[in-house]
């Protein structure tokens, strides 16, 4: 293989007028991140509500429950993007249809959102299987308490489920992040699509990919410690999972 | 105060757990309720608080219908104290806020009046230099005397308590049966699944004894230790006071 390697290609100007090729991967750097953060957090409201309809006592909360889970998490990701970018505003009637497609930053917003609902499905996984693993007298107590259903989850059983499922929320927060990648698909200029482009203009594959690996596991290693953080901030002293 | 009358319920419709039950609780009376194992004791107490749902009977607490539909539940659970086998704390809080959290969100009491009762109650149970720590750094005894304390701090108008010592090591059982003989004598309405003989000797005013599903002896204590009419209660009783 005869490849020219050439580390200082980040400090030269990339065509787009726009600074270096370091700053071109930087820019993708902060929309993988934009992306990522709002995806995140419709992730988390959306599959918090849907994660606890699936451990209410009404059969109709727990069957919308079951439905949205299955729905979100049994289509790939790729699939589900298409869905909302291409095939969406063609079934819309019309006008809306035409309002989406015109739609500024389109992949930006498509993505946030597609990525969000399909995580959405697994941090409501999560939940359900965290308030299910609570004692059941704790919603007895609750409830004996005269704590209406709303306060019982509000106080007693999301403090402690959420505590639980950090660990693995962290894990999913992670692949909220490195599952932005596949808006690169619908034109998102993201940090593997400036990536990419970097490699089509100079050529230099190996250093384009490389510095965007090192992006994502620093990003990812950022996420991972402060997540550490975060439980061992909230962790109950004398309990197991405290310190 | 507590009025059970020709209570049935089933699990499902070939398992019935409670069969007919029909009994009452006068203001400032203690109730023993004893039996083997899977003779619906607890259920029958959940039931009173509404905590298990039943299909046929009704029961009143203090002059409320506890199986009406419009009966405002909270508000009545909120009357009735109840405690736990495994005492139900909530890990997450500290003591003093297990005992804070009802008051202010179902009472609507201020926070500082609430931790004046909070510190008045956990006092009283001995246990007020714990006020500041969390239900895991306490012992099974200690947790089950600020669960009796949570309860108290609502103002209670009776208490049910369901096999309060039954989790408990041998040696812990007293601190928490002298608070309960402590309520008792200062007239606390009290229906009490157990199997301490020695309590329901101390202060009760009646026991009833039950076995699958069906109140098999409701009598006096004197006449319940002296002499059970059923042959049930007799090799319970003859099981569970031979060592």
């Amino acid at each position: 293989m005869t490849y020219n390697w050439n580390w200082g290609i980040f400090f030269q100007p990339n065509p787009m007028g726009t600074g270096t090729y370091l700053d071109l991967l930087l820019s993708g750097l902060v929309l993988t991140l934009e992306t990522a953060v709002l995806a995140w957090i419709i992730a988390l409201i959306t599959g918090s509500i849907v994660g606890v309809m699936r451990t209410l006592p009404s059969r109709g909360a727990y069957w919308f429950g079951f439905a949205y889970v299955e729905f979100f998490r049994n289509m790939p990701l790729l699939v589900q993007l298409f869905l909302w970018f291409f095939v969406l505003p063609e079934i819309l009637p019309k006008a809306a249809g035409l309002w989406l497609k015109q739609l500024p930053n389109a992949p930006f917003w498509t993505a946030s959102i597609g990525v969000g609902l399909f995580m959405s499905a697994r941090v409501a996984v999560q939940l359900q299987a965290g308030i299910g693993s609570l004692p059941r007298g704790q919603r007895q107590a609750a409830t004996a308490l005269g704590l209406t259903t709303v306060q019982g989850y509000r106080y007693v059983l999301l403090p402690m489920a959420f505590r639980i499922i950090l660990p693995p929320l962290t894990s999913e927060f992670l692949n909220t992040i490195k599952n932005t990648a596949v808006a690169i698909t619908i034109g998102l200029l993201e940090l593997t699509g400036q990536a990419r482009s970097m490699q089509e203009f100079s050529f230099q594959v190996f250093e384009a990919f490389t510095a965007a690996t090192i992006l994502y596991l620093l990003v990812n290693a950022v996420v991972v410690t402060g997540m550490r953080i975060l439980e061992r901030y909230v962790a109950i002293p004398g309990y197991i999972t405290g310190k | 105060m507590i009025e059970i009358s020709h209570v049935d319920k089933w699990y499902s419709t070939a398992f019935q757990v409670l069969k007919d039950c029909t009994t009452n609780v006068a203001k400032g009376e203690v109730v023993v309720v004893c039996g083997p194992s899977g003779s619906g004791k607890s259920t029958l107490i959940k039931c009173v608080n509404a905590l298990e749902p039943f299909q046929k009977g009704d029961i009143t607490v203090d002059g409320t219908k506890v199986n009406d539909p419009r009966t405002d539940l909270p508000k009545l659970r909120a009357r009735v104290g109840m405690v736990f086998q495994h005492f139900e704390l909530f890990p997450h809080l500290k003591i003093i806020d297990n005992l804070c959290l009802a008051q202010e969100k179902v009472l609507g009491r201020a926070h500082d009046k609430a931790v004046t009762k909070g510190m008045m109650l956990l006092e009283r149970v001995g246990l007020k230099e714990h006020a500041q720590k969390f239900p895991a750094q306490l012992s099974g005894g200690q947790q089950q005397r600020v669960a009796i304390a949570r309860a108290l701090a609502m103002d209670p108008i009776a208490m049910l308590f369901d096999e309060p010592t039954s989790a408990l090591d041998p040696e812990m059982i007293s601190e928490v049966l002298d608070v309960m003989v402590d309520l008792a004598r200062e007239g606390m309405t009290m229906m009490v699944v157990t199997h301490e003989m020695g309590f329901a000797r101390k202060v009760a005013n009646r026991v009833i004894f039950m076995d699958r599903g069906e109140i098999v002896e409701d009598a006096p204590k004197d006449d319940f230790f002296g002499k059970p009419r059923s042959d049930r209660a007799q090799k319970f009783l003859s099981k569970i006071l031979s060592h």
